[in-house]
């Protein structure tokens, strides 16, 4: 059917709240790359077939992801009457018993994350309260009160995990597709610029450029047709927000960018979503197909006589085609290099058309904005970073997962409170942010408020969201190499200083790893690391050095101590370590002379051993092996 | 016209000329290596670079890609550009150190020493070859593969080309001699791109001159009687001097 008006948008969005929250029980299991990374494909396998066995009158359903990765597989159980409880690290047999609880009408309070009592819809401002009848489970913490959710505040990630992403009634169900409803009633095009302009809204990708201004630059701009592209290149390590938005709410981007593509004045739009992201272009095709079937994208939508269409480019998998003028060339067919800038897109994009990028992050706010307002979502946020932000927290955190909290949380908030803290109780390092292109920012800084302006500040950058947590064991010469080695390789090779000075600088850091550099290598990476960041063609070389700048900025004396006392103070670098058998400690069990592949450890049984250094690779088998605490590092 | 100053001096020039020319119009040197008048510019070599001020904020840009706007304040030898200039110099020298062209520029910047690794390859990868071929003489026989510090310049898979025409303007735009072609009796041999290429003989003279298929694609772009494609230069010249003899003579 087609929508054309908001009569028909309301009756859908009740067909979609009975599928959202049907009268009978309903099992949701979160189907997103990372669940079935952890295996949740056979738990809904395995709850679809013990609900059919035993003929138990229930749905099963799919979500995308909650967020919290860690805990995946996730499985979210709907009872009319109660409250909604989230089960987490589920397996198939596990799955199965729990079908049979519910069956028998119990709870498996030892494997619930948290329990729901309400939802909140922030796009209409209204808490979906469940009606309950049978208070139970009380002992589950509620989903408000865990310490991952606590301080998180959902604008971005609103739908994810919370309905089927297949189900475009569940999307309307929860707001969606009212705020195009209204853009194409109501507003004209500039009003809609204004809004975005005035709720403060900047590009999510990283670079934090004025969404509204960008818009309107592209609007003016001569020149038809007009393009509107999705970037969804990402291509971090450790960053996935943008594949968990695409997998589990691709019609909050497609909203955002009709309502882009109205406000620009453009009829044409493309995603450019990553090879390896095979699920979320699956996901974004299937959308397309429902949107267009219901009139809500393709010819004259809303009736309202305004035409835009969407397809998919998928690149090969270059993380240089995340960059805008490379990734143009990439859909035009072209080898995904940058070129330089200006002209920039806005005046000559794809084809040499005006063109308007945003990631996708920045499109899935759009919608929120023109619902609540652009005061709304201008009162979030600090003096020049508004709203909220998706962070993935991963790396030596306890709980690791998608967070999209207010700018200008502090770092200790993200690491302490939603992260709560570093594993085995080891001391708090530092934290990479925004990926490859960022810096490294030390404990000590803890109390920074992130936001584009601070981060910045601090050597690093916001980028795409990354946010890599470091203990105490990590060597930060270490963590250089590890980024600067995926941006040599990740370099498309066009520019001198990006493909020969990223080069040149890695194999300086690795001279000091190895203990090989002179005191003069370190200022020659300093001038190398600046004029890198400073003479390169695109961003890419432009922050490929940041890892660098601000290792040395903040651990330079780590790197003084590779360099002058041939030590790595982390213990990490092989070349700079030495293991030796305590013999006090050592009981002589045996043990690290059975598993030393080198046969370096040699003694008597019952007799302290001792580890032929030359013979020894450093491979850490002893140290990891020895009951005792014998074998020692220096 | 556009009113611009590169290192204080005024200077006037249309719109849609480069920073490069600008400087060039004042007499300012700035060195270039991906740079050929021929082709569309690509600000790889980043040796061209200059600093333009915005206001409060200055950035570093390529002069050949750079193009001059009203108002427009450059600077072609502040410390910083001199600086980034000479590391990109020492960058490619390290890369190429026996290239001619790279040793040169690197003389004339003061740069004694190369503190890298020495490479011993011979292509500064400025894309000139590419472009040329592709924008001037229109085969798109080479391209760019692989990335970052693997990237080359090659033919597709590496293997023998057969849209080649041996023209050989990949080689003569080559900054550092890295295209090697060679002619061995009816054959060029293009070294460097994996391809063999028969040559046809004058008519007159019956000295193998020119690739065959360069040829094809010369008739097919230029309408000329037959006649001028059977023969070599040489050849061309004599019969022209020839022609000229007999006028001079009053044979004709």
């Amino acid at each position: 059917m087609k929508i054309k008006n908001l009569k028909d948008l309301e009756e859908l969005k009740i067909k979609g709240l009975e599928s959202l929250y049907p009268k009978r029980t309903k099992i949701n299991v979160g189907l997103g790359t990372c669940g079935i990374a952890t295996g949740a494909r056979a738990v809904f396998d395995s709850i679809a077939d013990e609900i059919e066995k035993q003929g138990i009158d229930a749905l099963v359903g799919k979500t995308g992801c909650l967020g919290f990765c860690q805990r995946e597989p996730l499985v979210d159980v709907w009872q009319p009457g109660k409250s909604r409880i989230i089960y987490c690290q589920m397996d198939p047999e596990k799955a199965r018993d729990l079908v049979t609880g519910l069956a028998q009408g119990k709870t498996r309070k030892e494997w619930a994350l948290c329990r729901m009592e309400e939802e909140e819809f922030i796009i209409e401002n209204t808490k979906k309260k469940y009606s309950i009848k049978e208070k139970d489970g009380k002992d589950i913490p509620l989903y408000r009160e865990i310490p991952f959710y606590r301080k998180q505040k959902k604008i971005a990630l609103r739908n994810c995990g919370f309905m089927n992403p297949e189900n475009i009634e569940e999307y309307i169900a929860r707001g969606g597709y009212f705020s195009l409803a209204r853009v194409l009633s109501r507003l004209k095009e500039e009003e809609v610029i204004e809004e975005i302009k005035n709720s403060g809204l900047r590009g999510r990708g990283g670079a934090g450029f004025p969404t509204g201004l960008k818009w309107k630059f592209c609007r003016d701009a001569r020149g038809e047709p007009k393009y509107i592209i999705c970037n969804a290149d990402e291509g971090d390590p450790g960053a996935y927000m943008d594949r968990s938005i695409l997998e589990g709410d691709p019609h909050s981007v497609l909203e955002g960018m009709v309502i882009g593509a109205y406000a620009i004045g453009s009829h044409e739009g493309y995603i450019y979503v990553r090879n390896e992201y095979p699920l979320a272009a699956q996901s974004v095709e299937r959308a397309i197909r429902q949107a267009e079937e219901y009139g809500l994208l393709g010819e004259n939508i809303f009736n309202s006589g305004f035409n835009f269409r969407i397809r998919i480019s998928q690149g090969a998998g270059a993380f240089v085609c995340g960059e805008e003028t490379a990734l143009l060339a990439s859909i035009e067919g072209k080898i995904g290099e940058p070129r330089p800038r200006p002209p920039f897109p806005a005046e000559r994009g794809l084809w040499d058309k005006p063109t308007n990028i945003n990631n996708v992050k920045t499109w899935a706010n759009v919608p929120v904005i023109i619902a609540r307002g652009a005061d709304w979502y201008s009162k979030m946020g600090t003096a020049k970073s508004k709203g909220t932000m998706v962070f993935s927290l991963v790396g030596k955190i306890n709980n690791t997962g998608l967070v999209e909290v207010p700018m200008g949380i502090k770092l200790r908030e993200m690491i302490y409170d939603i992260g709560e803290g570093i594993p085995e109780g080891k001391k708090f390092k530092a934290v990479q942010t925004g990926g490859p292109s960022g810096g490294c920012i030390p404990s000590e800084l803890a109390d920074l408020e992130v936001d584009y302006e601070k981060l910045t500040q601090a050597g690093s950058m916001m980028g795409s969201g990354g946010m890599v947590v470091m203990d105490e064991d990590t060597c930060m010469v270490n963590v250089a190499k590890y980024f600067l080695n995926f941006t040599k390789d990740e370099s498309c090779g066009k520019c001198t200083p990006c493909r020969e000075g990223i080069k040149r600088m890695l194999e300086i850091l690795d001279d000091i790893s190895k203990g090989k550099a002179k005191e003069t290598d370190l200022e020659l990476l300093e001038t190398l690391a600046r004029v890198v960041k400073d003479a390169s063609l695109c961003a890419l070389g432009g922050t490929a050095p940041n890892p660098v700048l601000t290792t040395l900025r903040y651990f330079r004396n780590e790197y003084e101590a590779h360099i002058k006392d041939k030590k790595c103070p982390a213990h990490i670098c092989p070349d700079l370590i030495h293991y030796s058998i305590d013999k006090e400690k050592c009981t002589g069990c045996g043990l690290c002379l059975k598993e030393c592949p080198q046969t370096a450890i040699s003694g008597e049984k019952k007799k302290p051993h001792s580890i032929d250094k030359s013979k020894c690779i450093k491979c850490g088998v002893c140290f990891e092996v020895c009951n005792f605490d014998a074998v020692e590092i220096d | 016209m556009l009113n611009l100053t590169i290192d204080g001096k005024k200077v006037s020039v249309e719109k849609g000329t480069t920073v490069l020319h600008a400087a060039r119009k004042l007499g300012i040197e700035i060195p270039t290596l991906c740079y050929h008048e021929g082709v569309s510019p690509y600000g790889a070599c980043r040796v061209c670079l200059v600093e333009v001020v915005k206001g409060i904020k200055t950035g570093l840009t390529t002069s050949c890609t750079c193009l001059a706007e009203e108002g427009m304040e450059v600077k072609s030898d502040s410390p910083r550009v001199l600086e980034s200039r000479k590391l990109m110099v020492e960058l490619l020298l390290a890369r190429c150190p026996e290239a001619e062209k790279v040793k040169d520029l690197a003389r004339k910047m003061g740069i004694e020493g190369v503190r890298f690794k020495r490479e011993d390859k011979e292509c500064i990868l400025c894309g000139l070859c590419v472009r040329v071929c592709q924008e001037i003489i229109e085969a798109s026989v080479i391209g760019f593969i692989n990335r970052g510090a693997n990237r080359e310049v090659e033919t597709p898979f590496q293997a023998q080309s057969d849209v080649c025409i041996g023209c050989g303007a990949c080689s003569s735009v080559c900054p550092t001699e890295a295209i090697k072609i060679k002619e061995m009796f009816d054959k060029r041999i293009l070294e460097t791109w994996h391809t063999e290429l028969e040559l046809k003989s004058c008519k007159i003279c019956g000295r193998y001159f020119v690739p065959k298929k360069e040829l094809e694609h010369l008739k097919e772009k230029i309408e000329l009687p037959e006649d001028i494609f059977e023969i070599c230069t040489d050849c061309k010249r004599k019969s022209l001097t020839g022609k000229i003899g007999e006028i001079k003579t009053g044979a004709i």
